[in-house]
């Protein structure tokens, strides 16, 4: 037999073995992490459950239809007027935050030559890093006073829906409000519902934008049959893991709305209250029974972004796109 | 016969050439201004708000006037796209520059370097310092958690787990991204604090930002690590090193400056984390440096208290708080990004 | 309804580089035209900028004029989706919307153009997918989406959407590089009929297509390395092909290089 190389020849029996060795190890460090995590969420989900269930089960009244909050005192307490805030807050913010989003999205990608296009997106992007408690303190210092304006605009001319109806006097101040907290709200999920569909946009193939102006198609008409069809579960899923971040957010919210406990079509009066805020103000006062309460609550909030985000990313799955952590 | 649609329609259509353009969107702007010098309308949000709805208007229809409808929409639509843009920068110019403006009057090297240690409400002094290692503290102990534990799972997805479990593993982590930070801070509240009777720590809040962390972490890694070529593996296997050598030695560091930069991204995003903090953290006017034991300040906190405050000096604390919180934040945002310049596998 | 279309000193440009360089060539209304040459010498490119869609790259544009019937298509005020409506382009891919029914795609360019009437849409889309041969293949799903067909049938569906609209002038950009032989053949025999009403120019990388398909034929290639494309010679496709005038025409068409 011809001689190999004496390289090959002179690997010791030991080292293939401890290589074998190190690979298990390693794997099986990995392995672990994996279960780490695996531990850490059933964990969540046991630990709020256990520490929710005192206030479930000693409330007085129904958790789930009533509006007051009085855990420590009359032991009256419920989440209606909190989810139903919780839901309004998070909805208004998407109808106003959508559009502003997918404009700029796809001014980005369509319109915008390439260099200020990838500019604009680290711009759009650092929108989303500015700390949630510095957008409540502006919200709460700057945006306040200078949303009365707009807030006497709709309630005088479209004060006939009820969504911006209210007494003038209401309206016309500083009003921490559903409103107010909509806005705020708005302005942070817009980066994330715009990164992600500048991703999908982005993503769409070239080759149906050349056929599209092949046939001497207008830029928006481009967009229009070539662009927006393909694009739309992308969007959809953008859309709603915004949802979701509106849901939860906190403290922004905490700051800049009314804390009240009734459920009310009026968003421009004073007033108004969502889960997570709620738990922010209340946190420092309660007692036992008042913070198993708010765990209550929060484990309620916890159900609902786990179900849209897995819807999100369901549609996003089924779609094939591809997303880019960095921008979530 | 659709022959009939064309006929007549030759090449040259009328065009509205730039200089029109321009001198329609000035033109507005000039009849916007002038009724808001003569009529009762005042106000410059106002103003701005009225003089772009004349302005596109007036685009819009001149250009359907010359140019037809299908370029009149066409033009809507760059309008659309560009008043967007404009509704995207300004909310994020006036926080940043509103909070430099406000921020500023009490910003200083004497802010940064003193805490509030025996200095009340209504007190003009005192500074961020024992906030700032607070922070600092927290996050560093959150990051030692959650950016080994997040490249381990990372590894695992990508390198070991191509079976159900690795798939559930990669679901568990989407589901953690939905998690909302009060959420995080609940758990550890009943966990570490109830359940445990721990009290109120630095090191508890660190939990909470690990939780929050990780997710951030894992996803990153993981798109970095796949994003390194398989023929960079295959070359070392080929050598005959072993799959874990190859690993920590060939495809970790080619993929570290991806990770990097998702890890600073991920520090950035914890740093300015409040709800958490407000549940297990509790608060310390003074320089609290153990972080495993009693209560501790952090900045966020900070910012948060200052802002329900009826002091005058409270609320401008708060500002210049705030201030050096967006400006760690937007060190480690820029930082992250510069680096990506220098990633060889970034897609860029 | 079809019409001539004659270049004059066409240089296209990509930024600074020149890819094309100073080519004077009319093309006759109803003849089938191939341009051939190695590839990377700048056919498609001149091509494109037939039909005024090399200009939508960033930092392309053109020197020198294109006449369609002696208008000069890049004139100021001509309005370039209105070149493209009356210049009709096919690629080399079938780039077919996925997300629209077959009618739906032969309709797209009808649509556009204001054609409202579902009357006026029927006869139209059964009109252009009639003279793509492709009719009594689709007509029971005329519904179901355009992805769903064969490379082949797909390419036909994207030539009954670009004669949907009644262009003057056809442009084929490889059309069947991406085919298999039987579609191939198919293609070229549709291109035999289309030319009764249409004026066609067809780039392709295959000289047997250009002799079997092509009136006249235009042979393109590199001055030299790094150099632009011209044009060496065009003539009709049976002098070129048995005859050529220049030697660098003979050497491709017999093989010596490209």
């Amino acid at each position: 037999m011809t001689a190999v190389s004496p390289g090959v020849d002179a690997v010791p029996l030991r080292d293939v073995r401890s290589s074998r060795r190190g690979d298990r190890v390693f794997s099986g460090i990995t392995l672990l992490s994996g279960l780490v995590v695996f531990a850490l969420l059933g964990a969540i989900a046991v630990f709020l459950v256990v520490k929710a269930l005192p206030a479930l089960q000693h409330d007085k009244s129904s958790f789930w239809t009533t509006k007051i909050w009085d855990p420590d005192g009359t032991g009256h307490y419920g989440v209606a007027s909190l989810v139903y805030g919780t839901a309004l807050s998070s909805v208004l913010a998407l109808a106003m935050a959508v559009p502003v989003a997918l404009g700029v999205a796809v001014y980005t990608v369509e319109y915008a030559p390439q260099r200020i296009g990838r500019l604009l997106g680290y711009v759009t992007d650092m929108l989303a890093a500015v700390p949630s408690v510095v957008y409540g303190l502006w919200g709460l210092f700057f945006l306040l006073p200078h949303l009365v304006g707009l807030q006497e605009f709709l309630n005088h001319w479209l004060g006939w829906i009820p969504l911006f109806g209210g007494a003038h006097g209401d309206v016309n101040t500083f009003s921490k409000s559903v409103f107010a907290a909509s806005v705020i709200l708005a302005i942070m999920i817009l980066p994330i519902v715009a990164a992600i569909s500048r991703e999908v946009i982005r993503q769409v193939d070239p080759a149906q934008k050349e056929a599209a102006l092949a046939l001497g198609a207008t830029r928006w008409e481009v967009l229009r049959i070539a662009v927006f069809p393909p694009s739309r579960p992308g969007i959809v899923s953008a859309v709603m893991l915004g949802l979701g971040r509106a849901l939860g957010e906190t403290i922004a919210v905490a700051l800049v709305i009314g804390n009240t406990f009734d459920i009310s079509a009026h968003v421009l009066t004073p007033g108004g209250n969502t889960i997570a805020a709620n738990i922010a103000n209340r946190f420092g006062e309660a007692g036992s029974l008042g913070v198993s309460a708010l765990i209550a609550s929060g484990l309620v909030l916890f159900v609902i972004t786990l179900l849209v985000n897995l819807i999100a990313r369901y549609v996003i799955y089924r779609s094939g796109v591809q997303e880019r952590s960095a921008a979530v | 016969m659709t022959a009939d649609l064309y006929a007549g329609r030759g090449l040259t259509s009328r065009t509205l050439p730039r200089p029109a353009l321009a001198g329609i969107v000035v033109a507005a702007v000039a009849i916007a201004w002038v009724l808001f010098a003569v009529t009762p309308l005042q106000g410059v949000a106002d103003f701005i708000v009225f003089a772009t709805v004349l302005a596109v208007a007036a685009v819009t229809v001149s250009t359907l006037a010359v140019e037809g409808r299908r370029r009149a929409v066409d033009r809507l639509a760059t309008s659309g796209a560009l008043v967007a843009l404009a509704l995207t920068l300004l909310p994020l110019g006036f926080t940043l520059g509103y909070t430099i403006y406000r921020g500023a009057k009490r910003f200083s090297g004497n802010f940064l370097t003193h805490s509030m240690a025996g200095v009340g409400p209504f007190a003009p002094n005192g500074g961020v310092y024992h906030a700032i290692v607070g922070t600092l503290e927290q996050v560093l102990i959150a990051s030692l958690i959650a950016v080994p534990l997040g490249l381990l799972v990372a590894i695992y997805v990508t390198e070991y787990g191509r079976n159900a479990f690795g798939t559930a593993i990669r679901f568990l982590i989407d589901v953690m991204t939905g998690i909302p930070s009060i959420v995080a801070g609940l758990f550890v509240l009943a966990f570490w604090i109830q359940a445990l009777h721990h009290g109120f720590s630095g090191f508890a809040g660190s939990l909470a930002l690990a939780i929050l962390e990780l997710p951030i972490v894992v996803r990153s890694a993981e798109e970095m690590i796949r994003l390194v070529p398989a023929s960079l593996r295959e070359a070392s296997y080929a050598l005959g090193v072993a799959k874990w050598k190859t690993i920590l030695r060939i495809v970790l560091p080619t993929a570290a400056t991806g990770i990097t930069t998702g890890v600073m991204l991920a520090i950035a995003r914890v740093t300015g984390e409040t709800a958490p903090v407000l549940l297990v953290v509790g608060n310390n006017n003074f320089i609290h440096t153990n972080v495993f034991n009693g209560p501790q300040a952090s900045l966020p906190l900070y910012v948060f208290g200052g802002a329900g405050s009826s002091s005058n000096f409270d609320v401008d604390r708060a500002w210049a708080a705030a201030l050096t919180l967006i400006l760690i934040v937007v060190v480690l945002y820029v930082g992250a990004r510069l680096l990506t310049r220098r990633n060889s596998l970034a897609r860029r | 309804m079809a019409k001539r279309i004659e270049t004059v000193g066409l240089s296209c440009f990509y930024g600074k580089t020149k890819a094309v360089d100073d080519v004077s060539i009319a093309i006759e209304p109803k003849s089938v035209t191939a341009f051939i040459g190695p590839s990377g010498c700048g056919k498609s490119t001149f091509l494109r900028a037939l039909n005024r869609m090399h200009e939508v790259i960033p930092g392309a544009r053109i020197d020198g004029q294109v006449l369609l019937d002696d208008e000069d298509i890049y004139a100021p005020e001509i309005d370039a989706a209105a070149v493209r409506r009356t210049i009709g382009m096919v690629f080399q891919r079938p780039n077919p919307f996925p997300t629209m029914s077959i009618y739906d795609n032969v309709a797209a360019g009808l649509r556009l153009n204001g054609v409202r009437r579902k009357s006026d849409l029927d006869s139209a889309v059964e009109r252009s997918l009639r003279g793509a041969n492709l009719w009594e293949e689709v007509r029971s799903r005329l519904n179901k989406p355009g992805a769903g067909l064969s490379g082949g049938q797909q390419q036909r569906l994207c030539i009954a959407r670009a004669i949907a609209v009644e262009p003057q002038v056809l442009l084929m950009d490889e059309p069947c590089s991406s085919l298999d032989p039987i579609s191939t053949l198919a293609i070229e025999d549709l291109i035999f009929e289309l030319k009764d009403r249409y004026t066609i120019v067809i780039v392709t990388h295959n000289m047997q297509q250009a002799a079997r398909v092509s009136d006249v034929t235009a042979f393109f290639t590199l001055r030299g390395p790094g150099e632009p494309g011209y044009l060496v010679e065009s003539d009709t496709t049976q002098k070129i092909f048995t005859n050529p005038s220049e030697k660098r025409t003979e050497d491709y068409i017999t093989g010596r290089f490209g």
